[in-house]
């Protein structure tokens, strides 16, 4: 095959013009406008039936008439009290088990292998087995019956694979020559560790937080049966309280005419996790470009 | 520096450690212990009646101690494969779209798009489907509530594991084909279909792998759209099942060998998680020893 | 102050697993002088470098037998937090901390137990001294270290070093990663530096170490692992090298 020349500036996938190529571009670009359609229809209902059930007191007051009627302040303090509970565990055990398996591990050991095949396991978990689970340990086992505490905790075990994924790729992007020229200067593993690698690594362990945060309120199999459906305000976190997406579910499922209600409080449920995902989204970005910089 | 000092340093570095050492155990220790209480509570019922009557019994139905699994098994199954089946080429298709087809700025907007669609949890599909898909499927072939809506929904749900898995694939295959297709004077579409997608095959596999975990572990969106009928589909209009879906339904209430039975449904999907990462595990092995 | 210590490696060889990095180095490195040690690459320098702060303990599978004498103590003896703190490095690549250039100098210092605010700022305003820095920092010592140029960033690492007070300073190609006008700048520094420590300088510009080392130390493989040639005075190697590698690597004409 002789070395053809390459026109200057010609796109590395030239798109020709024959009978086929127009056949494919179309069902491609139909496939694109049914997926665009879809998602469209779908936020645009929230949108409109929601955006008439915002107000201020439907923020702050209580449910009335099982829901048909009043507000979900009690559920916003519920949800934010589950996952407080949640990230609190979840924070120190997922950032913990992170720096040991990436910094004061060898790859081969067997504890480090034993622990990420574990927490791989625990990733494919379907986060109904999560809500049986913490019913037999957290609710019936240890005794904390139907409560926000048992929520979160649950909460918590589901949401550690992602922050220990995330830190470890945060430490992991660490440049080596920090813990070199840190050892030469005779410095400790754990001072580098807190002055300089876990600093470094910030992007990776925030990106991991929201993520988990994301996935723990938008969780809802889980919390059925740990944190349970009363949806009185809660005194403590071992009162039972009633998450946001079961709030959703029950309105949907079990009260007639609570439809109106439920668009309300989905249209807070979608905001609060559009604006985590895009705070992720911008975070990533600015990460992947300072990162850039620093070469 | 004194002596003091410099053992001090290793001692509460040594104690640091062990505390880590600690807390990945306990991370590590999770698993382990949700199959020792799935198993725990699972036993009681085990004992009594054996195995073969989660198979045989004539249906689901606790209160006249009847545990026939199957039924939502194959609901479960059922909603898997089709919902597997349509989301897969949409969202192949929509990577196709994002890395080849799409002028960059279109791309971006479209790859946001998918994003946000995976951003939305599952209830709010469930809801959405509740209350638009399912009276519109009424209308179309009653009752409503059905193994399409569960389809359609579950799709949507899944899509965008396989679209953003495909996505990252193909802007890792390397350039240099892409060049050499180019200069051979290969059209766009032979391109992607001949050296693209074989290049992809281990990324695209472990996006299908992954979607299809979902698929089987989703509870909300199909117990909300499925009708939760106890019965083996004949159509795509019939009310489903899934073992999901019914583990949510029932645990409130369930107790002794009703709640035994919803644990073993428990073991069953960790059993099919694992026979699909089994699957992954031998598909990746072949494919590495085909280089 | 005392005056700096020798160096001496007593047939040193090192492993990474079975691939052999370097084998039996007896080297003998004169108190208070710089010493190049010089060769092409692969031939273990770098590697041998970082036996002297027992650095090659990070690798995992690097197994070292031999010996090595700091001044009369054995190194395995010393801990080695003291040792890395008597013994500096400076790497080919600049490497600051991603902190300003002030806590790039006082995390260290505060590490090794030097607390004292106005301690702190002392050693700080001496050692960006040594290297000339300060005059061109002074102002800013709260920005960020990576702003820097990277002459200025390897300056700042070699005041990083001094601070600490060290008695040997190790360096691996200092120069290498600087353009032309930073090299000089670098280079004048260390031969400032003779006298008050001993200096191990590795580097592949055989003009830079004519001018600026007293012995040379030749490394090359052979026998599939690196080993030593010939060491003597600068004068000795390059006017009257006494093995035929040497005389041929000096001249150019090989490596």
């Amino acid at each position: 095959m002789t070395n053809e020349t390459i026109p200057p500036r010609s796109p590395v996938l030239s798109p020709q013009h024959s009978r086929s190529e127009w056949l494919s571009i179309t069902l491609i670009w139909l496939v694109v406008a049914l997926v665009t359609g879809a998602l469209l229809w779908l936020l645009t209902d929230i949108l409109w039936h929601g955006i008439g059930q915002i107000s201020w007191s439907f923020l702050t007051t209580a449910p009335l008439n099982a829901g048909r009627a009043g507000g979900i302040a009690p559920i916003l303090v519920s949800t934010g009290l589950i996952v407080g509970v949640c990230m609190a565990v979840s924070l120190p055990l997922g950032v913990g088990t992170a720096v040991l398996l990436a910094e004061f591990t060898a790859n081969e050991s067997w504890f480090g292998r034993s622990v990420r095949l574990s927490l791989d396991a625990l990733a494919g978990v379907p986060s109904i087995v999560f809500g049986l689970f913490g019913n037999a340990f957290f609710c019936k086992t240890l005794g904390l019956g139907f409560s926000i505490l048992s929520g979160g905790l649950t909460l918590a075990c589901m949401v550690l694979p992602i922050l220990i994924r995330s830190t470890q790729e945060g430490l992991r992007a660490v440049p080596d020559d920090y813990r070199r020229s840190a050892a030469a200067l005779g410095l400790s593993r754990t001072a580098t560790l807190w002055e300089l690698l876990l600093p470094a690594a910030m992007p990776g362990l925030v990106v991991g937080l929201l993520l988990g945060l994301g996935r723990a309120i938008a969780e809802t199999a889980a919390l059925i049966f740990t944190s349970g459906y009363v949806d009185r305000m809660p005194e403590s976190v071992w009162d039972s309280g009633r998450a946001l997406s079961v709030h959703i579910f029950d309105l949907a499922m079990n009260i007639s005419g609570g439809e109106s209600q439920a668009y309300g409080s989905t249209l807070v449920l979608v905001t609060i996790l559009v604006c985590i995902n895009g705070t992720v989204s911008w975070l990533a970005e600015r990460f992947r470009k300072s990162r850039i910089l620093v070469v | 520096m004194s002596n003091s000092n410099i053992s001090f340093h290793q001692r509460s570095e040594a104690v640091f450690i062990w505390v880590l050492r600690g807390l990945a155990l306990i991370a590590g220790a999770i698993v382990l212990l949700i199959l020792f209480f799935l198993i725990w509570e699972a036993i009681p019922l085990l004992q009594q009646i054996g195995l073969s009557r989660f198979l045989t019994d004539p249906s689901w139905h606790p209160a006249s101690n009847e545990f026939n699994l199957m039924p939502m098994l194959t609901g479960t199954l059922i909603v898997m494969a089709t919902s597997v089946l349509v989301a897969t080429p949409l969202g192949i298709v929509s990577a196709v779209f994002c890395q080849y087809y799409a002028p960059p700025a279109i791309a971006q907007l479209y790859r946001r798009l998918i994003e946000l669609l995976a951003g939305i949890p599952s209830v709010v599909y469930g809801f959405w489907g509740l209350v638009v898909l399912v009276p519109l499927i009424g209308r179309l072939h009653p009752p409503g509530p059905s193994l399409l809506a569960g389809t359609l929904i579950l799709t949507l749900m899944i899509l965008p594991t396989i679209a953003l898995v495909a996505d990252a694939t193909f802007a890792n295959v390397a350039p240099e084909y892409l060049k050499g297709c180019a200069v051979l004077g290969l059209s766009r579409w032979a391109t992607i279909r001949e050296v693209i997608f074989p290049a992809a095959r281990a990324g695209l596999i472990t996006g299908i792998i992954l979607e299809t975990g979902r698929a089987i572990g989703e509870t909300m969106a199909v117990l909300m759209v499925c009708g939760n009928v106890v019965q083996v589909p004949n159509s795509l209009f019939d009310p489903v099942r899934t073992l999901t879906a019914n583990i949510a339904l029932e645990m409130a209430y369930a107790v002794d060998n009703h709640r035994s039975a919803l644990f073993v449904s428990g073991l069953v999907l960790m059993m099919l998680i694992g026979i699909l990462v089994a699957i992954a595990e031998v598909l990746n092995r072949g494919h590495l020893y085909d280089k | 102050m005392s005056y700096p210590p020798s160096l001496y490696t007593e047939q040193l060889s090192l492993h990474y697993g079975s691939k052999p990095a370097f084998r039996d180095i007896t080297l003998a490195i004169q108190p208070g002088e710089i010493t190049a040690l010089i060769g092409p690459s692969g031939c273990g320098k770098t590697s041998f470098l970082s036996c002297l702060n027992r650095l090659v303990e990070l690798t995992p599978k690097a197994q070292l037998s031999g010996r090595i004498l700091l001044g009369e103590q054995d190194v395995q003896a010393i801990d080695v937090i003291p040792l890395r703190r008597r013994v500096g490095m400076l790497f080919q690549k600049p490497n600051p901390f991603p902190l300003s250039i002030m806590r790039n100098i006082e995390f260290p210092l505060r590490e090794h137990g030097i607390r004292q605010r106005d301690e702190i700022d002392r050693i700080v305003e001496t050692s960006l001294k040594d290297v000339g820095l300060w005059e061109e920092v002074k102002d800013r010592l709260k920005t960020p270290a990576l702003s820097l140029s990277g002459g200025q960033q390897q300056r700042l690492c070699l005041a990083r070093a001094l601070a600490l007070n060290p008695q040997v300073l190790l360096m691996d190609e200092p120069c290498s990663a600087l353009d032309p006008l930073s090299s000089e700048v670098v280079e004048q520094l260390i031969v400032n530096l003779r006298g008050k420590y001993t200096l191990l300088v590795v580097t592949h510009n055989l003009a830079q170490a004519k001018r600026i080392a007293d012995r040379v130390a030749l490394f090359w493989v052979q026998d599939g692992a690196g080993q030593l040639i010939e060491a003597g005075l600068v004068s000795q190697l390059f006017d009257a090298p006494q093995h035929p590698l040497t005389a041929a690597y000096v001249t150019g004409a090989r490596g």
